[in-house]
């Protein structure tokens, strides 16, 4: 015997209106495969290229706190701004971001990423120069790497100095076809 | 040093004890009971989730969450002049072998907090946690219970 999907679905919309749970997630379809996104009361908490929740729920634990329930109401908004996003119909996101938990460095690196346009790319180097320190383009590369609301916060719009796409964490397909989307490849 | 078992996202532990705290409560309530007696069993557990201590005998746990719902839907509805169904009066006995012989006979939630004490060794705020009251009184009955059982083992 298994749970009926019908009450399995009214204890997780129980939990989510009764605000028991530190984050809900859900699995949203894009063209780039399945995402995890995970959203606190704080906002977007994560987007996750790996469809095997496992690894991403524990990490979203360590944000937000160990109740993490799948919910895909809780989402809803998120996975509407992605659906327009996708559909070219969006160009800025207007998801309050969870950023608990980073370092104050690549808080300020983040917050010079999002305001990289859409359409537009920019580059490690120009990003570093922007918080000034000039001199950190390979650690504002790790801060790239690590970024764990990739496509809200583009990444994919950060090229190296030469104009290569050089790496994206969820494989450099993706980083293409984001960047065709956009119009600038 | 041991380290202690991490607390999994409450996903992991749902998807792992739903289906078991389903069939506990449907033996004990019938089908048509058992859903609210569901619902409430795992939001009385996610209440209580950020006071766990540690990931240990989390089964247990939500197994003694599952029967104290339980417990309270059969008093509600002798309450409301209902019947309680047969199955639902019989095996009342906690899920720790050693001790349910022994604490047989004893009151439900003194017998709970026996077990979980002693059987599980768990924090007195998970077990209230799964009592579904106060710290206080779940020490409370922990230590009545086995004043009980010493009474009845040394005459």
């Amino acid at each position: 015997m298994t749970v009926p999907h019908d009450l399995d679905r009214r204890f997780r919309e129980a939990a989510a209106a009764l605000r028991l749970v530190d984050a809900s997630f859900d699995i949203v379809e894009s063209p780039l495969g399945p995402l995890l996104v995970a959203v606190s009361d704080r906002g977007l908490a994560a987007v996750s290229y790996d469809p095997k929740p496992e690894a991403a729920l524990e990490r979203i634990a360590r944000i937000a706190g160990p109740r993490v329930l799948r919910s895909p109401r809780a989402v809803e908004e998120a996975r509407r701004e992605l659906d327009e996003y996708f559909a070219g119909r969006r160009r800025v996101f207007d998801l309050a971001l969870d950023l608990r938990g980073l370092a104050s460095f690549t808080v300020s690196v983040l917050g010079e990423l999002a305001r990289v346009p859409y359409g537009t790319t920019t580059t490690y180097g120009a990003l570093a120069a922007r918080v000034g320190r000039p001199r950190s383009a390979r650690a504002v590369g790790t801060v790239m790497n690590r970024n764990r609301l990739p496509i809200v916060l583009p990444c994919h719009r950060v090229v190296g100095s030469g104009g290569d796409l050089v790496g994206y964490a969820g494989g450099l397909e993706r980083k293409v076809a984001l960047l065709e989307l956009e119009g600038v490849l | 040093m041991m380290q202690a078992v991490a607390i999994p996202p409450f996903e992991r532990f749902y998807e792992q004890h739903r289906d078991e705290v389903l069939r506990l409560l449907r033996r004990r309530l019938g089908a048509a009971r058992a859903d609210d007696a569901f619902q409430e069993t795992f939001l009385r557990a996610l209440q209580a989730y950020p006071r766990l201590a540690h990931g240990e005998h989390l089964r247990a746990w939500v197994l003694t969450i599952a029967r104290n719902v339980a417990v309270d839907a059969l008093r509600r509805q002798r309450t409301d002049g209902g019947e309680p169904t047969e199955q639902a009066v019989e095996d009342r006995r906690p899920a720790y072998r050693e001790l349910a012989g022994l604490t047989d006979g004893l009151p439900p939630k003194e017998r709970a907090a026996v077990v979980l004490r002693y059987g599980y060794d768990l924090p007195y705020d998970q077990i209230a946690a799964a009592l579904g009251s106060s710290e206080g009184a779940a020490r409370q009955a922990a230590s009545t219970g086995v004043r009980r059982l010493r009474r009845r083992i040394t005459p």
